[in-house]
């Protein structure tokens, strides 16, 4: 067991565990930061996407000997603060969600790749997107909801 | 209002009603639920449980309502209550969703042919289910409204009217919320039962068949919505099973001494397919899961080759001895004695996994006595009282409260219990700490409940003039009514038909995955249809017309989805279209999709869906469209990549890298679905989509290139193999006929 001080969310977090530890479990199971799911537990799936650093990361191969306070980890939970982020408004608006399971992770990588290209074409959405499954068939609406986000922003401007 | 005589008597009714609110227990369901055998036990549980009822309705005008189904994407969270507004004609914005205790005596459905009543929500059967209930009881609560209202203002009933969430009296310009008439609610001596006339105009909808946002999704965009797994509780602590790679081996534990001496292994419990563990961590129990050394007896499945029983499954259907018969109508046999030509065809799929996103798992508190639990899930429900925790625990069903979770993902998987009843045993064994359950994405694959794999043959029978005279359909695998379902062509007019299963068992453990039997089924009926087509040289389309003479709603929906795909139109170059009706959970639909061939790789790639279909009234158009999406997406995953195999008894995938499912890349430009207006009663849809998709893109490739895909998955090299085969002809080369 060893102590590991985390800035997620913007908020200093502590936490003891065991070496090596997965950052997905101390996010979900000892921080109580849910939104973050595990779906494969090896890098295939998305499900446990955040952000370090603003970069989209999986949680599930991250440890937490890998991390440093300085690095900035947010998820779900720390995007806005109040499911208002212009993301998240889209994906509300195109009813994008089935299950929601793979939700969070979706929103985080797309998040991530408007913050890179506000306005990608669809080819970019798909190649950006794909390492997030999603297995109730979201995806259509995934990308709907993306070009939306990506259009308002820029009407915004 | 029209309200007929059968009525519920004021005492019962009082019975649910509180000063403070109105719970229209009574309306349509309770009548049912205070007559079932155990009156007590009903009453019982209404004081217990002051919410059990449809809705709550506060002073303040919120109005909560109750959904007895399980939310899994499929929008129940929304429908119900939808439907139950609209009767009630309450002011939408008001209103709050929240699952219903899990009390299926009360809220359950006896439209499951058991002799008790059941929560499932399985088999696209929730709106279906609950779609006249809804309303009942929807205006049994106008109802009473109106009636409190006409006491309170000391006028005729007959003179008030409704409007969003107001009661008025439009003569002496009276007006009062919902909630403004709470305080002075008062139950009628007689409470209408209303039949159908009694109810809302359907031409007066205004929530039923327009688009209302989901309410759940909000929670599902900010990360706070709850799935089982993100349960935690004071004290908890979290368990894995070690099960063996041979579904139902029996394990012997090595090692067990000094994995008890391991820092925070709080249990080890050997049970008969697995060993389990209870640790104080989940990384722990996780590592500790990886150090057993387990020695596995001979498990059920042991020797078992998923690839070479095919040749197995050939003999049997060359054997005369005849099967289960599932359809008999006519004289097949005579038919194809006095046929002018005959065909014949032999289609094989592949297991397929669910592939929830969410892993199953539970969470389960025993109290300190062992005499009651608590239940944490995200499940389908079922025909296991409890969901078989009151059976394994040796304790009454009423001493077990499920706490229904959303869930990620069903597609069949949720209605087994073997996660929720494992999750029991274990936290028996540390009786007042809660405990979770979770099943690695590994466990989950490999101990898999699948859809079957199977081989049909099938074999028709034409007339001089090309009409289809008979058809034979022969399954041959395991899983009953796993592998029957969609047997049927209850809109082809084929005046002789056969249907039987040869059942050919391995102790593979097999579950319902979307749909059923019908991906498999239909997919091999729609080819043999597609192929007959192709060798009379006759146009899929007017081949289908010809066979929906009598199926005028079928009909309607090959109409439609031939115009919404311009299936006349000229073929983009490279590319072709193919079509497939069929009929699931009462809903009919016709699909067209585009696709292309890579003829180096061997990939397919689809460009576009339509489909047309009827599934009477449509509750949530919006969601119907959102189903037929993600129903056919994973239809494309299942067909294009999906597949597995076992070797040696032993399921030879584990995760995503060796079990690919669809990915956004390869997703088609665009799924179109259009809905035939209907004022029929609706019918369901979440498992449409699935089954259209392997049928219309095998018979695009026919189109496209003359040869047929016969088994599924459409795997890149079983394309190339297809591709490449000796056969050149321009024929549907592979089914023989003779004159
Ligand atoms: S859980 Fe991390 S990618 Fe699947
Ligand atoms: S919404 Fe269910 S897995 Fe994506």
């Amino acid at each position: 067991m060893a102590a590991y001080t985390f800035n997620i969310n913007d908020e200093k977090q502590q936490v003891e565990v065991t070496e090596g530890t997965s950052l997905l479990w101390v996010l979900r199971e000892h921080l109580g930061l849910t939104g973050t799911k595990y779906g494969c537990g090896i890098a295939q799936c998305g499900a446990c996407t955040i952000h370090v650093d603003d970069r989209p990361m999986r949680a599930c191969t991250l440890t937490v000997d890998g991390l440093t306070e300085n690095q900035k980890i947010t998820t779900i939970e720390g995007l806005s603060e109040a499911g208002d982020h212009p993301v998240q408004k889209a994906w509300i608006e195109a009813q994008a969600p089935q299950c929601g399971y793979c939700q969070s992770g979706q929103i985080m990588q797309a998040v991530a790749l408007l913050n890179e290209n506000p306005e990608p074409s669809r080819k970019d959405i798909q190649s950006y997107m794909n390492g997030n499954l999603c297995r109730c068939g979201t995806y259509l609406r995934i990308v709907e909801a993306i070009q939306l986000a990506s259009k308002n922003r820029l009407a915004k401007k | 209002m029209n309200p007929s005589t059968r009525s519920a008597s004021r005492r019962q009714f009082l019975k649910t009603s509180s000063g403070m609110a109105l719970f229209v227990g009574v309306s349509g369901l309770l009548p049912i639920a205070l007559s079932c055998a155990d009156r007590k036990k009903i009453g019982e549980q209404l004081s217990k449980q002051p919410l059990t009822a449809w809705v709550q309705l506060s002073e303040d005008g919120q109005l909560t309502i109750y959904n007895p189904a399980a939310e899994m994407g499929q929008g129940s969270m929304t429908s119900l209550p939808v439907i139950f507004a609209e009767e009630m004609d309450a002011d939408w914005s008001m209103v709050q969703v929240i699952f219903s205790p899990q009390e299926s005596d009360i809220y359950g459905s006896e439209g499951w042919g058991a002799s008790r009543k059941v929560m499932l929500s399985a088999g696209s059967r929730v709106t279906t289910g609950y779609y006249s209930l809804m309303r009942k009881a929807g205006a049994q609560a106008r109802h009473i409204i109106l009636h409190s209202a006409a006491k309170l203002w000391k006028v005729p009933i007959g003179e008030l009217t409704t409007k969003i969430g107001k009661v008025v009296h439009p003569e002496q310009g009276l007006s009062a919320s919902y909630g403004e008439i709470v305080p002075f609610l008062e139950v009628p001596e007689i409470l209408p039962d209303f039949n159908e006339k009694g109810l809302k105009d359907p031409a007066d909808f205004r929530l039923i068949g327009k688009s209302v946002a989901r309410t759940e999704i909000p929670e599902k965009v900010n990360g706070s919505a709850q799935f089982a797994i993100d349960i935690r509780l004071p004290n908890m602590v979290y368990a894995v099973l070690e099960r063996g790679a041979i579904h139902g081996a029996r394990p012997a534990l090595k090692n067990k001494a000094s994995i008890l001496a391991m820092d925070g292994v709080l249990k080890i419990l050997p049970m008969d397919h697995a060993i389990g563990i209870v640790a104080t961590t989940l990384e722990r129990a996780l590592e500790v899961k990886k150090r057993l050394e387990i020695d596995w007896e001979h498990g059920q499945t042991g020797g078992f080759n998923s690839k070479d029983v095919f040749a197995v499954y050939e003999k049997h259907a060359e054997k005369k001895t005849k099967g289960k018969v599932l359809t008999e109508i006519g004289n097949v046999k005579k038919a194809f004695r006095s046929a002018a030509k005959t065909y014949r065809a032999d289609f094989k799929n592949d297991y397929v996994y669910h592939a929830q996103m969410e892993p199953l798992n539970a969470v389960v508190q025993v109290a300190t006595d062992r005499q009651s639990a608590e239940v944490w899930v995200g499940s389908q429900q079922g025909f296991d009282e409890k969901l078989g925790v009151p059976k394994v625990l040796g304790i009454p069903p009423e001493a077990v409260k499920i706490n229904l979770q959303y869930l990620g993902g069903g597609f069949g998987r949720r209605s087994m219990t073997d996660f929720v009843t494992e999750c029991a045993l274990l936290a028996q064994e540390i009786p007042g700490r809660p405990v979770k359950l979770l099943w690695t994405r590994e466990d989950d694959l490999t101990y898999g409940a699948f859809r079957p794999q199977t081989l049909q043959r099938l074999s028709a029978s034409t007339d001089a003039k090309g009409n289809i005279t008979g058809l034979s359909h022969s399954i041959i695998g395991d899983g009953g009514n796993l592998v029957a379902s969609g047997i049927k062509n209850n809109y082809y007019d084929i005046p002789n038909q056969y249907a039987e299963w040869k059942e050919v068992s391995h102790g593979i453990r097999l579950k319902h995955w979307r749909s059923v039997g019908h991906a498999p089924n239909k997919y091999a009926i729609e080819c043999l249809l597609d192929g007959i087509a192709l060798d009379q040289g006759i146009d899929p389309l007017a081949l289908r017309r010809t066979l929906m003479r009598n199926a005028p709603r079928a009909l309607a929906t090959l109409e439609k989805a031939a115009i919404m795909s311009k299936w006349n139109g000229p073929a983009v170059e490279g590319r072709a279209k193919g079509l497939a009706f069929l009929e699931r959970s009462g809903t009919l639909s016709t699909a067209v999709c585009e696709i292309s061939v890579n003829r180096e790789t061997g990939k397919i790639k689809v460009h576009h869906f339509w489909n047309a279909l009827d599934a009477g009234v449509i509750v949530q158009p919006d969601n119907v469209r959102a189903q037929m999406e993600g129903g056919i997406l994973m239809g494309m995953s299942s067909v294009l990549k999906e597949r597995i195999t076992i070797a040696e008894g032993q399921v030879q995938q584990s995760n995503f890298h060796d079990y690919p499912l669809l990915r956004m890349e390869d997703i088609p430009e665009s799924i179109e679905t259009e809905m035939i207006p209907s004022t029929e009663h609706p019918q369901g849809v979440g498992e449409s989509g699935t089954p259209l998709v392997a049928c219309a893109i095998a018979n695009a490739f026919l189109r496209l290139t003359g040869k047929a895909l016969r088994h599924l998955p459409f795997t890149p090299d079983r394309v190339l193999e297809v591709l490449n085969s000796a056969d050149r002809e321009k024929k549907y080369a592979s089914i023989s006929h003779s004159n």
